[in-house]
């Protein structure tokens, strides 16, 4: 039988109909709407907010309904929508000391200003299935709403460390530049911190999860403690040049993590706790958490520690986390290569066809020699 | 083909501008040092990355409503990713795509230089996977950049020579890498190392994009482009021992056809349009009928047109 090796145009048109014949599934279960998966799966559109690199709810949910749940799938359609946003401008750096809060941890302290504020979380949940979700038509969950508002003022907490000279001091590079922008330019090495906080951010949660897992485990130098999670939301305020006043655009959710490190010192130098910085769009505290151990284990440059591990090293660390570029990689070994392959065969039966040649005058030598 | 209706909801050729402008500048920089491989700010594209975002970059960069495009994968028009590609650029810049070399002004490519010899004023558009020659010798980006910069390239003959040691000759059959105007060492992306020759020299423009890996390089026209090799082993091209079984080529660059599972195959070229051209001119192999009769080729085909 022959074997097909090329595709037409009108079998590619064929697998887009089945694509879409395969996402929606059996008609008789009603379709989802992307309301419902930006409210009722907010940590799953928080994912591919953060590896999408773009705010907005409402698309991650759609991206998430067209790609049928495939997170990267779904980061890889916002981003390249993302690209053909026009830009109008650069908003105001962002203060999450201002977050309105609705969780915020401190490993660090048993109590602080603020206090630890529990908020919502899986954390502290038995991982028991609840089968009422799977009869559905619950009623409404609602949560007690405590007495008091939380407190106008929390403190970070390295902010707390730093009034005590007890934390590495984190001042913006000489001259305050505008910061790198990743989606623009290309990563080049050695990477500034900027550089790196961006790949990070928009890295994949996975491999980012994996490789601060290995830094804990023993092949990282850093110990670190949770200072400080903090969940909430943001205002985003932008200064239109026209205008020359500050407008706020909305709010957006963040979560932000810092991580407290061993401290650094000399014997010119006082001991100081290092930093490792995490923020991401959404309700992603492992995601923030990996990150942020992972900007600590990068700064090994700064404080001139020695790369001995995957995830001291810039180059692997920021070249490989982006999911929507590795998954087209590999991905791509699905086009065809038979061009390349049929060289390998040339090559390969070459190759053995010498191989042969040699061995056959080897023996008829031996053959000669015996005789 | 016929040009179609342009999609109106996207700049012409996709990306903005701004863009095709950083793009350009990132071009005539890398044809002003031939091989050099010089960084851009590579665009998140609709097609997935190392499927030739960095090729569709530069044809969008430089298409303009007057040009004929021709996209190829594996030197044929009619695999997936051409197909995929040439309905891209069929979309956002509704400019008629062809499949004949001498007529194309623009030919994007995946793993082929196209058999006919191109000529001044065209355009080869190469899609590049992994720019960086050295890569496989060295991991490192910062050391990779280094070693071109100091011409630093004892580490590659080395890798070559270690193969002549181990199997008898180079054991590379693609990506062949090639020295640039004696300056740079370049990888020739992934086309079979058959193709190698064609790039010295060649009247037309070569350009390299690699989206993923955020890299353009070029190699002028008339360029001297030489693969490396040592003089007591100079490098060679692929050979096989039969002509193309639909046209009876000798001179091109086969793909092996498994017809069935009993050990059947057939060479035919991989270049599609080289092969059409020549059964038109009347030229025939020895599985020609074959291939009719099992559709792999149009039955309904009038030959000699």
């Amino acid at each position: 039988m022959y074997v097909a090796v090329k595709g037409g145009e009108a079998a590619i048109l064929a697998t887009h109909d089945l694509i879409a014949e395969e996402r929606r599934g059996d008609t008789s279960v009603p379709e989802v709407t992307t309301a419902q998966i930006s409210e009722q799966m907010k940590l799953a559109t928080a994912r591919v907010m953060n590896e999408g690199s773009l705010y907005d709810p409402r698309l991650a949910a759609l991206a998430l309904k067209q790609a049928q749940g495939d997170s990267i799938e779904a980061a890889f359609l916002v981003r390249a929508y993302r690209t053909t946003l026009p830009r109008f401008g650069s908003t105001l750096p962002l203060d999450t000391s201002e977050m309105a809060i609705r969780r915020r941890i401190s490993a660090t302290y048993k109590d602080l200003p603020g206090g630890q504020v529990l908020g919502p979380t899986y954390d502290y949940t038995h991982r028991l299935f609840d089968f009422a979700l799977m009869a559905e038509g619950e009623t409404a969950p609602a949560a007690p709403i405590a007495s008091d508002p939380l407190e106008s003022h929390m403190p970070r907490v390295p902010d707390i460390l730093g009034d005590e000279g007890l934390m590495e001091a984190e001042v913006p590079p000489e001259g305050d530049p505008a910061p790198f922008d990743l989606t623009r330019d290309p990563i080049q090495f050695p990477a500034d911190r900027d550089t790196r906080l961006q790949t990070l951010s928009r890295g994949d949660e996975g491999f980012l999860l994996g490789l601060a897992y290995s830094v804990q485990r023993g092949f990282g130098g850093n110990h670190p403690f949770a200072g400080e999670i903090r969940m909430g939301e943001v205002p985003v305020r932008f200064k239109p040049e026209e205008l020359g006043f500050e407008i706020e655009l909305g709010d957006i959710t963040l979560t932000e993590c810092q991580m407290v490190n061993q401290f650094q010192g000399s014997k010119d130098k006082p001991p100081q706790f290092t930093r490792g910085y995490g923020l991401v769009f959404g309700h992603a505290e492992r995601k923030s958490m990996s990150m942020a151990i992972l900007d600590r284990s990068l700064k090994n440059r700064e404080f001139g520690e020695s790369v001995d591990y995957p995830a001291q090293d810039e180059e692997f660390v920021l070249y490989h986390s982006d999911n929507v570029e590795a998954a087209g990689f590999v991905e791509h070994l699905k086009l065809p290569h038979y061009v390349d392959f049929q060289g390998e065969l040339e090559l390969i039966r070459k190759i053995r066809k010498e191989f042969d040649e040699r061995q056959n005058e080897l023996k008829a030598e031996k053959i000669g020699d015996a005789a | 083909m016929s040009a179609q209706a342009i999609d109106a909801d996207y700049n012409f050729g996709y990306l903005d501008e701004q863009t095709k402008r950083m793009i350009r500048r990132a071009l005539l920089k890398a044809v002003a040092i031939p091989g050099y491989q010089v960084p851009f700010g590579s665009r998140e594209m609709p097609l997935a990355r190392g499927w030739g975002t960095g090729g569709i970059q530069i044809t969008a960069a430089l298409i303009g409503p007057e040009d004929k495009l021709k996209v190829i994968d594996q030197g044929a028009d009619d695999t997936t990713n051409a197909v995929s590609i040439r309905r891209f650029f069929a979309r956002v810049a509704g400019v008629e795509t062809t499949e004949k070399t001498n007529e194309a002004t623009l030919i994007q490519t995946r793993h082929r230089v196209p058999e006919y010899p191109l000529t001044k004023g065209q355009i080869l558009v190469y899609q590049v996977p992994q720019p960086e020659p050295l890569r496989k010798i060295e991991s490192s980006e910062v050391e990779t950049r280094k070693m071109h910069a100091w011409s630093e390239y004892g580490a590659m003959h080395v890798r070559l020579y270690e193969d002549i040691a181990r199997y008898g000759r180079v054991a590379t059959s693609y990506s062949y890498p090639v020295l640039v105007n004696d300056r740079y060492v370049m990888s020739p992306t992934p086309i079979p190392k058959f193709d190698n020759p064609k790039m010295d020299h060649m009247p037309a423009l070569q350009l390299f994009g690699a989206g993923r890996e955020k890299r353009i390089y070029a190699v002028p026209p008339f360029t001297k482009v030489k693969s490396l090799d040592f003089d007591d082993y100079p490098f060679e091209v692929q050979k096989w021992d039969e002509p193309c079984a639909l046209c009876g080529a000798r001179d091109s660059y086969l793909d092996e056809v498994i017809t069935d599972d009993r050990g059947g195959r057939m060479f035919v070229c991989s270049d599609s349009s080289y092969c059409e051209d020549r059964r038109e001119a009347g030229h025939v192999g020895t599985q020609i009928n074959w291939a009719k009769d099992q559709a792999y080729l149009d039955p309904n085909a009038d030959e000699a047109k």
